[in-house]
């Protein structure tokens, strides 16, 4: 294993193992409000300092990752499987299947998914359990995620029907079903690696958006896209730069996904 | 030729059913989501009964789906394309005064992450070296873990356009696809046996890479409009730019049915025609491969 | 000025101090003339619906009425005191029915139509109309029938309504008049600035309206500026980041988590008026036929678990925390701020846990494990949802979350986009607790007539009740109507003195803080006196000068 990716996995156990290890690494809990300091800079009792209603930052960030980690890829998997079925079979069928499964991801792609959200909301008590609402909301987000990739792989795959050693199996009397899974998907995987990447923070942010619908984490658990939403106050975040920690973690988890994943891209390739 | 004429005129068709059942849909989603009802005025204390009666019974003649969106296309049909129920203007109006200034932000943003995209894709994908690799990845990885709102601000914040904003939002998405499409590509048997020819990089490049990989970077690029259009509506209202995305998030706000509908069948057409037109050049492209 | 004052007392001769004071009159009338004319450059948080002035509800297309329109009387911002505008003087009859004005005379629309008494009947009528359905005609309507003008003369004019409104001269200050002749229709204006270009999504233009009648001390026309920007922006982020860039004159409101960051490096530029006339409240859903539990029902209808829930709150954490020390607890439905209507008398509202812990256990709760039950064992879980968007109110629910879990209760905090919000407070009544805010722009309870009625839709608690629910829901209808038929001030003032004190003792609102004004000026903008008053900074827009960077 190259030493990028023996670091890349150091640092996902170390971020995994700090999340599970929350309890004794910041004891006072995410939601202990400490109302005389608050907007604090980092200090021995807070190394992230508090937040604006005096929670303390560090606590936030560890109990936040167990929601985004755990969830966000959860849902990037749901959604890349379900891309690699609509697109890659789609494009793997061809012809009028192919034409009308793309006109239906351009549908999905183009259509207000805001208020079908709006009404999922609706339709959920409002004394739903915080871990409940953003299990649903990931869910939606990983069954509503799937049309871009959905279109690459109806692309690729169809390149893949007119190839020539899937012309040869077909020749030898291998069945679709079996030519579709060992032949044309594993050839699908570079762009499954890619929306798989590409969907873990987007899911994260999207998440935290979702806040204005009602959805997504419920006070006063964290989550990783409800810190990020803290850089919106970008006039004076400058001057406070330990907001931008979550920022960095993000970006150093999902590089570590990224090179861990490459491996199994160059495999692919 | 009378089977291509055929074949476009049914194209043509499909194309026309579907931005019709989108905006269809799109009436139905609006419609059916909680605070269709609902007008801010009606909480205002001054207004008597009568008067919040009258801002109820306005907005109940939308209630009916059906009657509402056939009635839109009658009139539609006629160029009337409604009135905006939150800015109390013709849509139509609307539309063509904001529509200029978000074709720009989206042709600028697209051409831009595509600049973005292109060259590093194609250069992470020629030099082969793990440490530019990983470096890619890492400021690819930093825009994505970015929320939009935060980079239109910094757009603001450091006095650049608007489509800079929207380039940064979308070229880590076009970037991992094609980065990752041209590393396959690369690794194929004939490239190897090129390159054991001696065969110069520039000639493997477009002689022999490009071509494999078009169908997919056109469908990459074919989504990518959809990407820079949901991109255009946080850019747009927090930029302050009079665009048809900031129209979009006050109509989704307000509940403005007219105006959403009208702005779904508008991204229905852009989307469509940008992956089939995608689509259509893939297929020559293939053709003249064949 | 001081300084210059103590170079002329140095000065030795005669001959020198006279060339003192040339020198400072002419600095004076330079620096004026340098501060004459300019543009005045703000943000309106949200579109403006309308320009025409009786059809304004939003805040946006109030604050251009405010700067375009001609009134008869207006409202000191500062003073609070009610003064002649385009009416010399006025004369409300004892009954509350008949309003009579004597006009200006001499005085021209933007477009140099002339104004008469025929344009305020005008007005008036299309007011009243009864299809118009506007705020500002509602304000009029206190009886069923026909409103009459009579106009004595092009200077005299007298208005009779139906039946008794009051505080009747006051509610001319939102009243803009309007043309009868002018072809323009209500871009024709009688105020200190007319619209010049409107930019859907972008901007308004207000230019110095060229025939505006009023004129300073020494007889110079006003307004003193060329024109007012009012750019289109609704993130308080990009408001506040052009201010500081200069981009920007004014913030007319300003965040409290901005207030403190701008005085930090610039305390000349920010301004606290002190408590403004808003207010949060949270409230209970009383609704017979809401949907919730019928055991929740009972809670939220009990009047000492109101108290108990108000009495766990803490108001000063809520001022301190979120609004940074800018807020002060809510004593009632008026703030300190209404000089006239507020009730000295009431008590600050206490805060003790242990308190409300025993009023809830006198009502049969108790404690188990750390939460609370009911007497029939249901916890007591409840949600709160109020509006996204608002950060304040979104950090009030937390807070409150956490002072209720202190006595067993477990609280769900919601947010919602506004539109779902509404339909759950006023059609589904599918919610149980929402925190919401009172923007007040009159100072007269009459404005709030609709929320004190038990009859009517904005009865927030408990709307559109056929009889009142509760004795004090009536009485409460009773004193509002009794305030509303006599022009008595101290007798309007005794009434509602008791509405305040009925309201404090059942909670069918929590107030919990009322907000300082806030607002930031540069210091390029020379008269700006901040008040709590909308419009905060440029109340004196005519009177505004903006010197050149």
């Amino acid at each position: 294993m190259s030493f990028c990716r023996k670091l890349a996995c150091v640092v996902l156990a170390l971020v995994l193992g700090a999340s599970v290890a929350a309890n004794w690494l910041a004891p006072s809990g995410y939601a202990k409000q400490f109302r005389e300091a608050t907007d604090a800079p980092p200090s021995r009792t807070h190394w992230l300092g508090t937040d604006e209603i005096g929670r303390d930052r560090f606590a936030r960030v560890l109990y936040g990752t167990r929601i985004s980690l755990l969830l966000a890829p959860a849902a990037a998997l749901l959604s890349t499987l379900m891309a690699a079925l609509i697109g890659g079979l789609a494009g793997y069928l061809g012809g009028a299947w192919a034409r009308m499964a793309m006109a239906v991801t351009d549908l999905f792609l183009s259509l207000p998914w805001l208020f079908l959200l709006i009404t999922a909301r609706a339709l959920m008590p409002l004394n739903v359990s915080p871990l409940v609402s953003v299990l649903v909301t990931f869910l939606l987000l990983g069954l509503l995620g799937w049309t871009a990739a959905a279109r690459v792989l109806c692309a690729t795959a169809g390149t893949l029907r007119t190839s020539d050693f899937v012309r040869q199996a077909r020749a030898t009397g291998l069945p679709g079903r079996r030519l579709f899974w060992v032949h044309v998907v594993p050839n699908l995987k570079p762009v499954l690696y890619a929306q798989f990447w590409i969907s873990i923070p987007v899911f994260i942010l999207s998440e935290a958006n979702l806040g204005i619908l009602g959805l997504g984490v419920a006070e006063p658990l964290p989550s990783w896209g409800s810190l990020l939403k803290e850089l919106e106050g970008l006039v004076s975040v400058g001057e406070e730069p330990w907001k931008f920690v979550p920022l960095i973690l993000l970006v150093v988890v999902v590089t570590s996904f990224q090179l861990l994943l490459s491996k199994q891209e160059e495999v692919a390739a | 030729m009378r089977s291509l004429r055929w074949k476009i005129a049914g194209h043509g068709l499909a194309l026309v059913a579907t931005v019709l059942l989108g905006g269809f849909l799109s009436a139905t989603l609006v419609r059916l989501a909680p605070g269709f009802d609902v007008d801010e005025r009606e909480l205002d204390p001054h207004l008597n009964a009568q008067s919040v009666q009258a801002l109820r019974d306005a907005r109940h003649q939308d209630r009916n789906v059906f009657k509402f969106y056939f009635s839109y296309m009658n009139r539609a049909a006629h160029g009337d394309l409604g009135t905006s129920l939150a800015l109390g203007q013709p849509v139509r109006t609307l539309l063509r005064d904001r529509a200029p200034l978000t074709m720009r932000l989206l042709t600028m943003g697209l051409g831009l992450a595509w600049l973005l995209t292109l060259t590093l894709a194609l250069s992470a994908a020629w030099l082969r070296l793990s440490v530019y690799d990983t470096m890619t990845t890492v400021v690819s990885g930093t825009f994505l873990c970015l929320p939009a709102a935060v980079l239109a601000l910094l757009s603001v914040l450091w006095n650049v356009p608007g489509s800079l904003a929207i380039a940064l939002i979308v070229f880590p998405h076009t970037y991992r696809y094609a980065r990752n499409l041209l590393v396959k590509a690369y690794s194929r048997p004939h490239i190897i046996t090129a390159r054991a020819k001696g065969l110069g990089e520039a000639r493997i490049l477009f002689w022999h890479v490009l071509p494999v990989v078009t169908p997919q970077l056109l469908a990459v690029a074919g989504v990518s409009v959809s990407l820079a259009v949901g991109a255009a509506i946080p850019v747009e209202a927090l930029c302050g730019l009079a665009g048809i995305g900031q129209l979009a998030w006050q109509a989704a706000l307000a509940r403005d049915l007219p105006l959403l509908v009208n702005i779904t069948i508008l991204v229905t057409l852009v989307t469509l025609l940008a992956n089939s037109g995608a689509d259509v050049i893939s297929h020559v492209v293939r053709g003249q491969e064949a | 000025m001081k300084r210059h004052a103590r170079m002329l007392r140095q000065s030795a001769t005669p001959c020198g101090k006279a060339i003192a004071v040339a020198m400072l009159c002419l600095a004076s009338l330079l620096g004026h003339a340098l501060a004459q004319g300019g543009e005045l450059r703000l943000c309106l948080r949200n579109e403006p619906k309308t320009f025409d002035p009786l059809k304004v509800e939003d805040d946006a297309s109030g604050q251009i009425r405010y700067l375009t329109g001609g009134v008869l009387v207006r409202v000191n911002r500062q003073t609070q005191e009610l003064e002649p505008e385009l009416a010399l003087s006025w004369k409300v009859s004892k009954d509350g029915r008949q309003i009579s004005f004597h006009l200006r005379s001499g005085i021209s629309f933007s477009d140099g139509t002339a104004f008469t008494a025929e344009d305020v009947a005008y007005t008036v009528q299309q007011l009243m109309d009864p299809a118009l359905h506007s705020a500002t005609g509602d304000a009029f309507r206190s009886g069923t029938g026909s409103v009459e003008t009579k106009v004595i003369s092009p200077t005299q004019i007298s208005i009779r309504f139906p039946a008794p409104v009051a505080g009747l001269d006051r509610l001319f200050d939102q009243v803009a008049i309007l043309s009868e002749r002018s072809s323009k229709k209500e871009m024709a204006v009688l105020g200190p600035f007319m619209v010049a270009d409107y930019k859907p999504g972008a901007s308004v233009l207000l230019k110095r309206n060229p025939n505006y009648w009023k004129t300073d001390e020494q007889g110079r026309k006003l307004p003193y500026l060329d024109s007012i920007r009012l750019d289109i922006q609704r993130n308080g982020d990009i408001e506040m980041l052009r201010f500081k860039r200069g981009e920007l004159d004014l913030i007319n409101v300003l965040d409290a988590d901005y207030f403190d960051k701008l005085a930090a490096t610039s305390p000349q530029l920010v301004h606290d008026a002190g408590p403004s006339l808003d207010s949060e409240q949270l409230w209970f859903n009383q609704v017979a036929k809401s949907p919730i539990p019928a055991y929740k029902k009972s809670w939220f209808r009990s009047a000492t678990f109101r108290r108990a829930i108000s009495e766990a709150i803490n108001r000063e954490d809520l001022s301190r925390v979120v609004f940074h020390g800018h807020a002060q607890p809510a004593l009632g439905p008026f703030s300190p701020a209404n000089k006239f209507w507020f009730n000295s008398n009431l008590k600050p509202q206490s805060y003790s846990p242990d308190a409300a812990l025993k009023e809830l256990q006198a009502e049969g709760f108790r404690m188990e494990n750390g939460a609370l039950k009911d007497k029939d064992g249901n916890e007591v879980v409840f949600s709160i949802i109020t509006n996204a968007g608002s950060k304040m109110r979104e950090r009030m629910a937390v807070l409150i979350q956490d002072d209720l879990q202190k006595i067993g209760i477990h609280v769900n905090v919601v947010t919602l986009d506004f539109p779902s919000l509404g339909e759950r407070m006023t059609q589904t009544f599918d919610y149980e607790a929402i925190i919401l805010g009172l923007t007040n722009v009159d100072l007269d309870p009459n404005g709030e007539m609709n929320v004190w009625l038990s009859s009517s839709d904005n009865h927030q608690w408990n709307p559109q009740q056929k009889t009142p629910e509760t004795p004090w829901e009536a009485e409460i209808d009773r004193l509002m109507r009794a305030q509303a038929s006599t022009s008595d001030a101290k007798k309007r003032k005794e009434a509602f003195d008791r509405v305040q004190e009925i309201v404090v003792e059942q909670e069918p609102f929590i107030f919990l803080i009322n907000k300082n004004a806030l607002s930031a000026v540069s210091t390029t903008v020379h008269g700006a006196a901040p008040v709590i008053l909308s419009p905060q900074t440029f109340w004196n827009a005519e009177r505004l000068t903006v010197a050149p960077q």
